[in-house]
Formats: C-alpha cells, sequence, structure tokens
C-alpha cells in the first residue's frame, strides 16, 4: 500500500514536472533568455537585411526635384489663404497689413493708441500699459502712419464677475473706423472667462487682432501671431523695476528648502486635480508644500477633513521667506494656467518647478525657458521631488542665474513687458533684420540690441566670449580732431572730420565713418600721450562692453535733498567717466541715438551738457557694472588760464548745477539709479614702481 | 520547479510515517502546488503569444521574407490626426517613467507586409532604403529597446515616408492593427514627402489617431507645435555626392536658383532681379536638349551652358529655396550641403528642426511676397554675417541633414528632451558649430552681479608646521576688516595643531581642518566650513600683505568675482626656439597668472578644482608639490574666458632678505619646473587658455597727489 502511494505520488511529480517542461518550453527558454540578457545585454536589433542595398529609393531624384509644380498661381493662393485662414487660425501672413508698415522703411513700426473716453474706467495696470508705448519710441499720434493700433479700452480684465469689466465691447469696437476687423491691432488681455470654466474667450469678438495675453493656453495660442505675456500684478512698477533678489553665487547652491509651495488648495472645480494634490508631497523638512481651503467666501461649506490641519500647518510658515530660502519653487496652474507666483519666483531666484500643462510660456517664441525653469507635468506630481534632487548644482547654479537673466531683461517692470511684446511683433513684421534666438537669450536681453544695427553677433561688444576668442578687434579710430597743440605723432590711422552740427548729441550719432569696433571720443581740449591711449585702448579690448576713460566722476544719494547728487571731487570710488576721453564700443554710439528717447537727448542737446553723464548711464543700465577708469599721466583738466575761463562752459557753476538735475532726469527716466560705484583703476603692470625706467612699457604716463 | 523538486523527493519518504489525516493534508497541499506551478507556466506563457508570433526569426534574411498579413475590407481604421493633441493630453507619460539616464526607450515593430484582402501590398514600394537606413540607425542607438513593455515611444516598420505610394485607406488599416496602436498614442511616424495632387496637404494624410508625426513640409496649420517634430526632406544626393567643405567667403555668384519646378510666375520675377542685378544672379532651370533622363536631375542649364548639380550650388553665395506644390523641398539639404545660405521663400512653412535650430543664424527667410526686393534685402547683410551663415548652414547639414541616421537621431532627441526638459541640451548645444564649441566659454557665473560686502570672505590658510609664522599671518589678517572666518587647513598628519589656548585670540571664528593627506590640492577643497562666497587662499608665510592691501583685494574681487584676484603677478611666453612655454616672473609689463600664495577667488572655483580638473593635473601637481596654483589660473582663465587680475604694485612675496638665503640656482630648478608644469597643462587642456593682459587694478587714487588721511586705502605696500 505504501509502496504504491510511493509510486503514485512520484508519478504525479513525473508528470507534473514533464507537463510543465511541455507547455513551460518557454518557460526556461524565457528565463534562460532573462539570465543571459543580464549578462551580455544582447538586444535584438533591427535585422540587417541581405537585399539591403537592393531596396527602392523612397522617391525619384526627379520626383524629389520636379513636384508636379502647382497651377494655381502663388498671388492667387495667397488670397484665397488670407479668406479661409482667419480668426482662430489666423497668421501673421493672412491676418496681417504689411503693407501698413512699409510705409516709412525700416523705422516704419509705428504704434499708435486709440484715446480713451473719459467716462471709461481704465485700471492702473493697463494705463501703465498704455504710458509704456506712448513713451516709447514706436509711439505715433497719428493714425495714418500707425502699423500697429492697441485699444484705448481696458481689456486686461475680462472677467465678467470682475468691476473693472467693460460691456458692450463689440458695439464700441465695431465704432472705431480703422477697426477692420482687428487686422493690425493689438489686444493685451491678463484675465479671460469666468467661474466656473474660465475659458479662453474675451468676450467679444477679437477677429483678426493680435492678443497679447496671459494664461494662453498652447490650444488657442495661434503660433507665430499670438504673444503670451506673464500674469502682473497692478503693483508691478512702470518702470526700472527692482533687481532680481539674487545677489551672490552661494556655493554649494542648495538653499534651506528644496521645493516650496504656498498657496489656494481647490476642492472642486478647474485646477482642482492639480492643487488638490500638492499636500502629498510636503514632508516638513526640505520641502514645503502648504495648501489652504480657506479662499472665497463660502470655503467652510466645501471643506474636508484636511482643511483645518492644513490651515494650521499653512500659517507657520512666512511665503516671503520661503521665497528666499528655497531652491525651487512650484509654480502650479490656478484656476487660469498663469499665475502671479512665476514672476514672483524668477525674481526671487527660485528655479520656477512649473505644473501647468498646456500653458503657453510667456514670450515662448522667442525665450528658452528649460534653461531657466523646470518644467513638470501635472500628471508626474509625485515625480517631481526625486526629478529635483537630481538637478545636480552646476546646473542649479545656472538655472537661478538664468532666472535673473530674464527677470531683468523683460519682466521687471510693465515697460518690459510692453516693449518686449511689441519687439517680438516687430521682428516678425521685418524678420530679415530681427534677432536671432541667441540675442534674446543671452546678457543684456533682445531689448538692448537693436538689429537695426547689425544682425551680426560679433558687431555687438556683449558676445565674444560665447563666440570663440578668435575675434580680433580692430585698430581703434578717432572722431573728433585731435588738438592743435597736441603732441600727436603722425596719424597711422586715417582721419575723418566730422561736422558736430552744433549739437552736444551728435557727438554720439553712429557716423558711418566708423568702421572700427572701438571708438575714442574726445574733446578738442583733451591732451593726450600716445602711450596713454595705448594703454586705455588695450585695457578696453579687456573690457569691450563697458566705458574706458580718465576722468572720474561720481554720483551720491543725498539724504538732506532727497535727490541724486553729482560730484567732481576727488573721491575714492568713481561711476562715471567723463566721455571728453573714453574709449567704448561703437555699438553704443547707435544705442544713444536710437533707444534712449527723444525728450533725453533734446535735453542735453538744449543745455549743452550732461551728453557723458546720458552715456554712463545707458552703458551701466545695460552692462550693470561700473565703467573703468585707466591711469593717466596727470590730471585730466588743469585750470584753464583766466582769460580763456570766459568760453570754457563746463566751468561755470551754472554748468555744474545744470549736472545736478540730468542725474535725476535721468535716473527718472530709467526708474532706478543705474550707476554702479568701483573703487579701482586700472594702471599698467609697472606703473609708478620703484623699478627702472627702461623696463617700463608706460613710461611717458609716468612723467608729470 | 525547483522547490517542487525537492518536495516531491521528500514526500514519499515522509508519507509512510505520516498518519491517514496528514497524509490527505499532504496531498491536497501537493495537489495545490502542482496546480500553481501549471498555472504559472501558463501564466508564464500566455501573455508574450503575440510577440512570439512575430519572433524575431529573420536575422539574417530578405525584406521579402517578413510575414504576410493580410488586412480585411473591415479593418478599423484610425481617426484623422486631432489637430489639438499636444504632449500632456495625447502622450502616455507614464510609459516613459523617471530614469536617471533621461533617456527614452524606443521600440521598433518587426517588419511585415501588409497586403489588402485580394493580396495587393498598401504600398508600392514597401520597404525603402531609406526607411531601413533609420530605422536601424535607431536600433544600433542607446534610445532602442526590444522589449516592448518598456518601452515609451513606439515607431511602425511601415514606411509613410513618401504619400505618393501610398494606398491611404489600407495603410492606415495597418497601423490600427498594430498589437500597441492603442489610439496611436506614443507613436512616431516619419514622413517626408506628405500631399499629393491636387492640394498637396502639408501633411500626411493617412488617418493615424494620435500618433506623434515627423514631418517633412509642415506648414504653421498643421504642425502641432510641441508635440509634432518637422524634418527635412532628405536629399538622396547627400549621400551620392561628395562635396568638400570650403572656406566660407564671397563666392563667384551672389545668388542661385537652381530649382527646376518654379511657378513662372516667380520664374518672372527672378528673370525680372537677373535682368536688374545681372551676372550676381544665377538662373538655372533643367536641361531640355540633354538626351539621358537618369541624369537630368544632375545637370542644371542656363542658356545653353550645362552646369554640374549640385556641385554648382558651392559656387554662390546664396542659394534660393523656392516653394513647390510642397513647401519641404529636397533643395534646401543640397544647398546647405554646398555651404550655401539658402533663402527660403516658403510662407507659412516650418522649418526643420525649428524647435532647437536657430535658423536665423543660418538662412534668410524672405516672405514670397517681398521676393522682388530679395537682392537688396541680401546686400544689406554683413560679409562677415554671410561668412558665418555659410559655416553654419555646412554643419547644419553635417549635424542634422546628412543621412537618415541624423535626421533620426534628431528627432528623437528633440523628444526626449520635452519629455525630460530638465536634461535637455542647450541652444549653445544644438547651434553651435564644433569650432565655436570649442573655443568658445560658457562661464558658469555669468551673470553681471557685485556681491554685497557685507558677507565678507574666507581665508583659507594652508600650513604644514611653521606655527610661529602662521600665528603672525593669522594675527596679521585678522585685522582686515571683512574677513569672516579663517581656516586653517593642517595639513601635517604627523603632528597635531597646537592647542587651542595657543592661538593667538581673535576676534572672528577660526576653524582647524586636519587633513588625511599632505597634498597641495588640500588647499582647494571646497571645506562645508566655508560658508563665503570669497576664499582668500593664503600660505602661512605671507606676512607682509597689509590690511589695507588685502581688503582693496576683496574689493576688486567684489567687482570681478568671476576671476582670480592676486597680487604677484606672473606671464607665460611662447619660446621660439624651445618651441614650448616658459614661464616667467617679476619685472614684465604684462601678467597671465597671480600667485595663489595670496589670493581672492569664487568658491566655486574650488569645486572645480578639486571634481572637475582635467586630466591627471591634480594628481601632477600633488605628485610634484608645485604648481597648484597654474593649474588653477588655467582652470579659470578656461572656464571664463577672462585673465586674472593683479592688484596693487607687489612683485613677489619673499622679502627682500630672503632672496640671498634662497639662492640663485634654487630658483632657476624652480622655474624650469613651472615652464615644464605650462607645458603639460597646456596639452591636456588641449589650448592656452591663459589671457595676457598689461594692466593692475590700484586703490582710485593710489600715489595721486591727494591727502592720505582722505585714501581709502593709504597703506598700500610698495614691490
Amino acid at each position: 500500500m505504501q509502496a504504491r502511494k510511493k509510486y503514485v505520488l512520484l508519478g504525479l511529480c513525473a508528470f507534473c514536472w514533464l507537463l510543465l517542461f511541455y507547455c513551460g518550453g518557454g518557460v526556461q527558454l524565457r528565463l534562460l533568455h532573462l539570465l543571459t540578457r543580464h549578462q551580455g545585454d544582447v538586444l535584438r536589433h533591427w535585422p540587417n537585411w541581405t537585399d539591403g542595398a537592393f531596396l527602392p529609393r523612397y522617391a525619384h531624384l526627379g520626383e524629389l526635384q520636379t513636384d508636379a509644380g502647382l497651377a494655381e498661381s502663388p498671388r492667387q493662393r495667397r488670397l484665397a489663404w488670407s479668406t479661409i485662414y482667419k480668426d482662430s487660425r489666423c497668421r501673421m501672413e493672412t491676418c496681417f497689413d504689411f503693407s501698413r508698415c512699409q510705409r516709412r522703411g525700416r523705422d516704419g513700426f509705428r504704434v499708435y493708441v486709440y484715446p480713451s473716453e473719459k467716462s471709461d474706467r481704465v485700471s492702473q495696470s493697463y494705463r501703465k500699459i498704455l504710458a509704456s508705448i506712448s513713451e516709447s519710441r514706436y509711439y505715433t499720434p497719428d493714425p495714418r502712419e500707425a502699423c500697429l493700433f492697441v485699444l484705448g479700452i481696458d481689456t486686461l480684465d475680462r472677467d465678467q464677475l470682475s468691476g473693472q469689466f467693460v460691456p458692450n465691447m463689440d458695439e464700441r469696437i465695431r465704432s472705431y473706423p480703422l477697426w477692420n476687423d482687428g487686422r493690425n491691432h493689438l489686444i493685451f488681455n491678463l484675465y479671460s472667462g469666468t467661474w466656473p470654466n474660465y475659458t479662453e474667450d474675451l468676450g467679444f469678438n477679437t477677429g483678426q487682432a493680435i492678443l497679447a495675453k496671459a494664461s494662453l493656453n498652447t490650444e488657442h495660442f495661434r503660433p507665430g501671431f499670438d504673444v503670451s505675456i506673464p500674469l502682473f500684478s497692478k503693483d508691478h512698477p512702470q518702470k526700472g523695476g527692482e533687481r532680481g533678489w539674487l545677489l551672490r553665487n552661494t556655493t554649494p547652491p542648495r538653499r534651506k528648502y528644496l521645493l516650496m509651495f504656498k498657496g489656494k488648495r481647490y476642492l472642486t472645480g478647474i485646477g482642482s486635480d492639480t492643487r488638490n494634490a500638492l499636500h502629498h508631497i510636503h514632508n516638513g523638512k526640505d520641502i514645503v508644500s502648504l495648501t489652504t481651503c480657506r479662499h472665497g467666501k463660502d470655503w467652510e461649506k466645501h471643506k474636508d477633513s484636511r482643511c483645518d490641519r492644513d490651515n494650521l500647518e499653512y500659517e507657520r510658515f512666512d511665503y516671503q521667506e520661503l521665497l528666499h530660502n528655497s531652491t525651487f519653487c512650484l509654480v502650479p496652474r490656478g484656476r487660469r494656467l498663469g499665475s502671479f507666483r512665476f514672476l514672483e519666483s524668477l525674481q526671487a531666484a527660485c528655479v520656477p518647478v512649473l505644473l501647468s500643462n498646456g500653458w503657453e510660456l510667456p514670450f515662448s517664441d522667442v525665450i528658452q525657458w528649460n534653461q531657466a525653469v523646470i518644467e513638470g507635468d501635472e500628471r508626474l506630481l509625485l515625480q517631481v521631488p526625486s526629478t529635483v534632487r537630481a538637478v545636480p548644482n552646476e546646473r542649479v547654479l545656472a538655472l537661478r542665474q538664468r532666472t535673473q537673466v530674464l527677470w531683468d531683461a523683460y519682466f521687471s517692470s510693465v515697460d518690459k513687458i510692453v516693449l518686449t511684446t511689441l519687439e517680438i511683433i516687430k521682428d516678425r513684421i521685418f524678420s530679415h533684420v530681427s534677432r536671432n534666438r541667441f540675442m534674446w537669450n543671452s546678457l543684456p536681453g533682445g531689448l538692448l540690441v537693436l538689429p537695426e544695427y547689425s544682425t551680426h553677433l560679433a558687431h555687438f561688444p556683449f558676445y565674444y566670449l560665447g563666440l570663440g576668442n578668435t575675434r580680433v578687434i580692430e585698430s581703434k579710430s578717432l572722431e573728433k580732431p585731435p588738438p592743435s597743440r597736441s603732441k600727436w605723432p603722425p596719424m597711422p590711422v586715417p582721419l575723418v572730420v566730422t561736422d558736430g552740427r552744433r549739437k552736444t548729441t551728435s557727438r554720439f550719432l553712429p557716423h558711418v565713418a566708423i568702421e572700427t569696433e572701438a571708438v575714442l571720443s574726445l574733446d578738442e581740449d583733451t591732451v593726450l600721450l600716445t602711450s596713454e591711449v595705448n594703454f586705455a585702448f588695450l585695457v578696453w579690448r579687456s573690457f569691450p562692453d563697458r566705458i574706458v576713460g580718465y576722468p572720474p566722476r561720481s554720483h551720491f544719494w543725498d539724504p538732506v535733498k532727497h535727490a541724486w547728487s553729482y560730484t567732481s571731487k576727488w573721491t575714492n570710488e568713481y561711476s562715471i567717466v567723463l566721455t571728453g576721453a573714453a574709449f567704448y564700443h561703437r555699438y553704443y554710439n547707435y544705442l544713444f541715438s536710437h533707444h534712449l528717447p527723444v525728450s533725453l537727448r533734446t535735453l542735453v542737446d538744449r543745455t549743452s551738457n550732461c551728453e557723458d553723464i546720458l552715456m554712463n548711464f545707458m552703458v551701466s543700465a545695460v552692462t550693470h557694472l561700473p565703467p573703468v577708469k585707466v591711469a593717466q599721466r596727470k590730471q585730466h583738466k588743469e585750470l584753464p588760464a583766466p582769460q580763456v575761463m570766459k568760453s570754457v562752459s563746463w566751468a561755470s557753476p551754472e554748468h555744474f548745477s545744470q549736472r545736478q538735475e540730468c542725474i535725476n532726469t535721468f535716473s527718472t527716466w530709467f526708474g532706478y539709479m543705474p550707476l554702479v560705484h568701483s573703487q579701482l583703476r586700472l594702471d599698467p603692470v609697472l606703473f609708478r614702481d620703484q623699478v627702472s625706467v627702461l623696463r617700463k612699457k608706460y613710461k611717458d604716463l609716468e612723467r608729470a | 520547479m525547483c522547490a517542487a523538486g525537492k518536495y516531491s523527493s521528500r514526500g514519499p519518504a515522509l508519507i509512510p510515517r505520516m498518519k491517514t489525516k496528514h497524509r490527505i493534508y499532504y496531498i491536497t497541499l501537493f495537489t495545490v502546488v502542482l496546480l500553481g506551478l501549471i498555472a504559472t507556466g501558463m501564466f508564464q506563457f500566455w501573455p508574450h503569444s503575440i510577440e512570439s508570433t512575430a519572433e524575431w526569426t529573420l536575422e539574417k534574411g530578405s525584406v521579402h521574407d517578413a510575414p504576410l498579413i493580410r488586412l480585411p475590407v473591415s479593418s478599423p481604421i484610425p481617426e484623422r490626426g486631432d489637430l489639438s493633441c499636444r504632449m500632456h493630453t495625447c502622450f502616455d507619460v507614464y510609459r516613459c517613467g523617471y530614469n536617471p539616464k533621461n533617456r527614452i526607450k524606443v521600440y521598433i515593430y518587426p517588419l511585415q507586409r501588409f497586403v489588402d484582402e485580394l493580396g495587393v501590398p498598401i504600398s508600392s514600394t514597401g520597404l525603402s532604403r531609406e526607411y531601413n537606413e533609420l530605422l536601424s540607425s535607431i536600433s544600433d542607438s542607446d534610445f532602442y529597446t526590444d522589449d516592448v513593455t518598456r518601452a515609451c515611444l513606439f515607431i511602425p516598420s511601415i514606411d509613410v515616408l513618401n504619400q505618393n505610394s501610398l494606398r491611404i485607406r489600407e495603410t492606415a488599416q495597418a497601423l490600427a492593427v498594430l498589437p500597441r496602436w492603442d489610439k496611436g498614442m506614443n507613436h512616431l511616424l516619419f514622413n517626408m514627402l506628405p500631399g499629393g495632387p491636387p492640394d498637396y496637404n502639408t501633411a500626411l494624410d493617412v488617418p493615424r489617431d494620435r500618433a506623434l508625426l515627423a514631418g517633412g513640409g509642415f506648414s504653421t496649420w498643421t504642425y502641432r507645435q510641441g508635440y509634432d517634430v518637422s524634418i527635412p526632406v532628405y536629399s538622396p544626393l547627400s549621400a551620392d555626392v561628395v562635396l568638400s567643405e570650403r572656406q566660407p567667403g564671397p563666392r563667384h555668384y551672389f545668388i542661385l536658383s537652381s530649382q527646376t519646378a518654379i511657378h513662372r510666375e516667380y520664374r518672372a520675377e527672378l528673370e525680372r532681379l537677373k535682368e536688374e542685378n545681372g551676372e550676381a544672379l544665377l538662373l538655372l532651370d533643367k536641361c531640355s536638349n540633354l538626351s539621358q533622363g537618369a541624369a537630368i536631375a544632375r545637370k542644371r542649364c542656363y542658356k545653353g551652358q550645362v552646369y554640374e548639380y549640385p556641385e554648382v550650388l558651392q559656387e554662390s553665395s546664396f542659394c534660393v529655396v523656392l516653394r513647390g506644390a510642397r513647401l519641404g523641398q529636397a533643395a534646401l539639404s543640397d544647398v546647405l550641403q554646398a555651404g550655401c545660405v539658402p533663402v527660403i521663400l516658403a510662407d507659412s512653412y516650418i522649418l526643420p528642426f525649428s524647435e532647437v535650430l536657430d535658423w536665423k543664424r543660418a538662412s534668410v527667410v524672405i516672405p514670397e511676397e517681398k521676393l522682388s526686393e530679395m537682392y537688396t534685402i541680401l546686400k544689406s547683410i554683413p560679409h562677415r554675417q554671410v561668412e558665418e551663415m555659410q559655416r553654419q548652414a555646412r554643419w547644419f547639414w553635417e549635424a542634422y541633414f546628412s543621412s537618415m541616421k541624423a535626421i533620426g537621431l534628431t528627432t528623437l532627441q528633440i523628444i526626449n528632451d520635452r519629455i525630460y526638459p530638465y536634461a535637455a541640451r542647450t541652444y549653445e548645444q544644438w547651434n553651435n558649430p564644433p569650432v565655436v564649441k570649442w573655443s568658445s566659454v560658457n562661464s558658469p557665473l555669468f551673470l553681471p552681479l557685485i556681491p554685497p560686502r557685507a558677507p565678507g570672505f574666507t581665508a583659507v590658510v594652508l600650513t604644514y608646521d611653521r606655527v610661529e609664522s602662521l600665528f603672525r599671518v593669522i594675527t596679521e589678517i585678522s585685522k582686515v576688516p571683512s574677513l569672516a572666518k579663517l581656516l586653517v587647513v593642517w595639513n601635517n598628519q604627523n603632528k597635531s595643531p597646537p592647542e587651542e589656548s595657543l592661538w593667538p585670540k581673535v576676534g572672528i571664528p577660526l576653524k582647524v581642518v586636519r587633513t588625511k593627506e599632505n597634498k597641495l590640492s588640500n588647499r582647494f577643497f571646497p571645506y562645508d566650513e566655508i560658508e563665503t562666497e570669497a576664499v582668500l587662499a593664503i600660505d602661512d608665510d605671507i606676512i607682509m600683505l597689509t590690511s589695507d592691501e588685502l581688503q582693496f583685494g576683496y574689493e576688486v574681487w567684489r567687482e570681478f568675482p568671476d576671476r582670480l584676484v592676486g597680487y604677484p603677478g606672473r606671464l607665460h611666453l611662447w619660446d621660439h626656439e624651445m618651441g614650448k612655454w616658459k614661464y616667467e616672473s617679476e619685472w614684465t609689463n604684462e601678467v597671465s597668472m597671480v600667485l595663489t600664495g595670496a589670493a581672492f577667488y569664487h568658491k566655486y572655483f574650488n569645486y572645480l578644482y578639486t571634481y572637475k580638473m582635467p586630466g591627471d593635473i591634480k594628481n601632477w601637481v600633488d605628485a610634484h608639490m608645485n604648481c597648484e596654483d597654474i593649474a588653477m589660473n588655467f582652470l579659470v582663465a578656461n572656464i571664463t574666458g577672462k585673465a586674472p587680475i593683479k592688484v596693487t604694485p607687489r612683485k613677489k612675496f619673499k622679502c627682500p632678505e630672503c632672496t640671498a638665503i634662497d639662492g640663485l640656482s634654487l630658483d632657476q630648478t624652480h622655474m624650469v619646473e613651472r615652464s615644464e608644469c605650462i607645458n603639460k597643462f597646456a596639452t591636456v587642456f588641449g589650448t592656452m587658455p591663459l589671457k595676457v593682459v598689461e594692466h593692475r587694478a590700484d586703490p582710485v587714487l593710489y600715489k595721486d597727489d591727494f591727502p592720505e588721511k582722505l585714501k581709502s586705502f593709504p597703506n598700500i605696500g610698495s614691490l
């Protein structure tokens, strides 16, 4: 009996084994395969076909070169397009009238702002936008020469529930004689749609107008036509703007918190998917993700079990403190796609981690966002912590600096946001004289790079490091004739005498005669030695983006007068070098005559003064750096003999007080004080050392 | 299975000694195990049945051996492409997952031959040479996986490069029967010639659900930005013709038009331009009198004169690429290959790879309407820019157009960059040709900042055993107002640092770090104790620097936080006789290095020195116990492209009376060794990164005729 059982069992066992072997053969093979896979990693590649060389071409050469040709005339096709591709399918070539911008050649880009009616309530933000346009160099008061039109009616807030909602838009717009179904019109908008769907609809027919809109969805965004702008608060400064908060590049770049979020949690409705999940990644240590449901009127009605606990935790942290102390900041969508948080964290140098699927990022046409933010995916919220943890230190350092570059170049003021919008549109209209992506994304930013000057990177003073160091800066040229008592040797460089037309700003006119990169600007009463000039030129080559000059001046804040003050006294620091004798890049001449507003230039012309201060303001605003003072034989200007005294304007006290005024006028226009102090002077290496004169290259500098 | 075997062999031995109730229990258990095993086997076997039919049995075989699939007429057809598709709506990211390499995995379907019910193939060409090339290059890349379950992106082996050779409906059906099709989710199709007569759609007409399309010839209306990828139309001439790279510069012709199928309106316009500007333009057309049909594609004619195509493209600075019936033109690839700057006239055309490539640096895009202004527009471009565009055009071709492999892998990289945006390639990586990449610098500290004075600096003193001198140094530098912290790196393993009570009393925190090995590179280690940005590296025998001098050095560093700021300067020179670099000390009018016996620099350079120093420089320095300062100078100059700043007249650290002791011979061997270092480092870096300048930084009023007591830094030492 027992023996039989033994056999039965053995038999069963064998049967089972056989069965497995039979039908599970695949298993063994698979197992074997898996094992070998771990060792040798043999991938099954796309086969190397024996007849691979005999396969047919995907197309004949003839087919590629002569594609049937189209019978339809291109002109007719273009006409047909403009009737088909309208409204939501607008593109520049179908919905924009280029001919309006051709009237005055290249500077045909003029923007007209409709006058707003007295009865209209125009919000503060929209007033700032309009002011920025009217102060820009593109503004025209004449609608006939305009290329672009901007409405006088406030269209920023198109939420029907909002107090700033303007009704009857359709009717009012139709009454504009130039409306022309919105052609060549630019409409600014920050908020569209309303509870509960927050659609992209503006509540009126925008027709063929270009939308400059915040929170644009990629689906509704008309590429190459609309412009996505950032959402900014009504307190956003019109001009100048605060600089980014990054003052120093701490190493290692990590801050106290890795990731932070503090904001509302939506329990229902659009956007709640993400906002309702944010609390999951909170760990109270390096990841702080705080949400509150206490918002809106009837929050207690919807409140869930988390609310009270969350609200307690929410109060424990201060938003500003978190902004300062986090490496990354979550920027999830709100009800709409964009949020204030985006600009806030950009300014705070807290690298934004975006969780806003489908958001067309601000100025996405020109800005390479993946170098400044982390683009997350709402669906992958729970991966965010491990993603940001894995970002290496050098990348954090780069991302953080990049946030500051962008903030400072395009976002810090309403002025910059509006001008960027206009420049993007202008670049589209004059596409062959436009900035490339490199210009938009590197310092000092697209607004300060005028493509009309040149589209070639090497013609600007900013990019020489990024383009390889092969560039050799050519020899200098002279702008002003040398003085009669000069000690110049015979000129090795061609000399061009230009007619100054008796205007002070004409010094900085971009003369065509100037073909070299460096410009040496001289007053007629300046006496400089060859070696002094040579040395300054050598120094300038190391700092081509700054002004390199001799006589320094300084500015300071006068707490008594509550104003900026100018001093020509000898001080331990300086922020201005006089352009009576200075080297700078040719481009600054162009920028001076084309970037600065006419008002400032007329002021300078009227007073025949301050042009050097203005130049210093401009260059420091571009570089954020002080000018460079170089060694000089002796004081630049000795006191002139009494008989000449009267004719010399700079010696009069009136002249000096004008300069005090200038400095304040300029800083008002710039919106901040761009001048930066420096405490150093660049001297030749052996300058005034107790070394044999024979060793010194610039011995002339030391003669009294 | 192994366990089962063991069990069953023990079973019978146990059973005889068991009681009946146990017996039943064991038999039940046994059956359960058995059933379990069978179930597991079945489970393992079953889900892979799909693949097993399409096993890769064709490792070496003909394309015609691929399995034949018959499509019934009623086979489902996918929906037309959804224009609102975006990565976050139509793409399943969960398949890609999170992986440390940030690389997507791409699966290629095995080749199948699809025929309709009557046995007619769905495509007249079947697998084309180009598509085969594309698939095999993807399969050889590190994107590839053969594991369908781990794939993030699927590429069908159905060739849809040329719509002309396709039967639309049947192709769509074939796509839909792909085992993982799932509404086209995560599928990528490559198409170069979309549309067909008469209206030539700008995207592939085959209904394809949510599949991504890499298409040549998208217009702004069909291109789903951030979802589709615009690719070039591959020109077979790329592989057939070798055009060597030409030096950029002016060419014989200014503008060349070589396309044969230009609409007569445009041709008339071009003729008019030629009339106005004469010889600078060359308008070629196809040759009418040539007998051989095959060669006609390689010939162009102008008034009876025959030109070789595409060689003739090299003779012109600009080459016109006009749209034909399709927006994408294979001519673009030929033009780029010839290093000719393309002038693209195709309104609404999405340029190839425009998501990442900056076409403004390699081409001129002119609206079709402005064809008549072409000449003036092109004339206004500066010569140097044209040269750069020529170089850029050629580089675009080499990197992104030259082969199907280049096109395929670029497409995958673009999709990869979207899925892992935080690991995306940068603008410079995409757009800078290797020459520029090599010679340009990307400073890690690129933001122009003048850091605040308040945090001060940390002095790092490297010391071995000269305690007395060390204490003097500490006492001296503790007088510097901006000193925030003192860090003594105790490099002597045999001796402990003196007791705390013996150290000089200073008003700021003082930390001592003991090292494990006596290495020079310990000086440049990024210690956590360094909490400030600015680091002052100082030797334990530098006692001559005055407090003013150090404070001024710190102020200068604040203005140049991305540079080395030091006192004595040194120079490298090219020795023509020896044909190598030479180290030069003192008394020169130029500076290219500063000694780190006392130098300010950013703490970040400590990281770079410790972790990113190229080659074996670090070991070399530690082995020779010398040149760590030269290495630091090389490193900083290489990454920033900028020269160091020498401050104040100081020429050497040794006191004048010490020179007598050192002796001349010692000095000379020292110099020889340092020259050797420069040569060694230059080879490792592959270039000479050091920059020579002729200036030093002094306080504004230094040696000016001005009352000393009003100067900020009156006490600047001498040589």
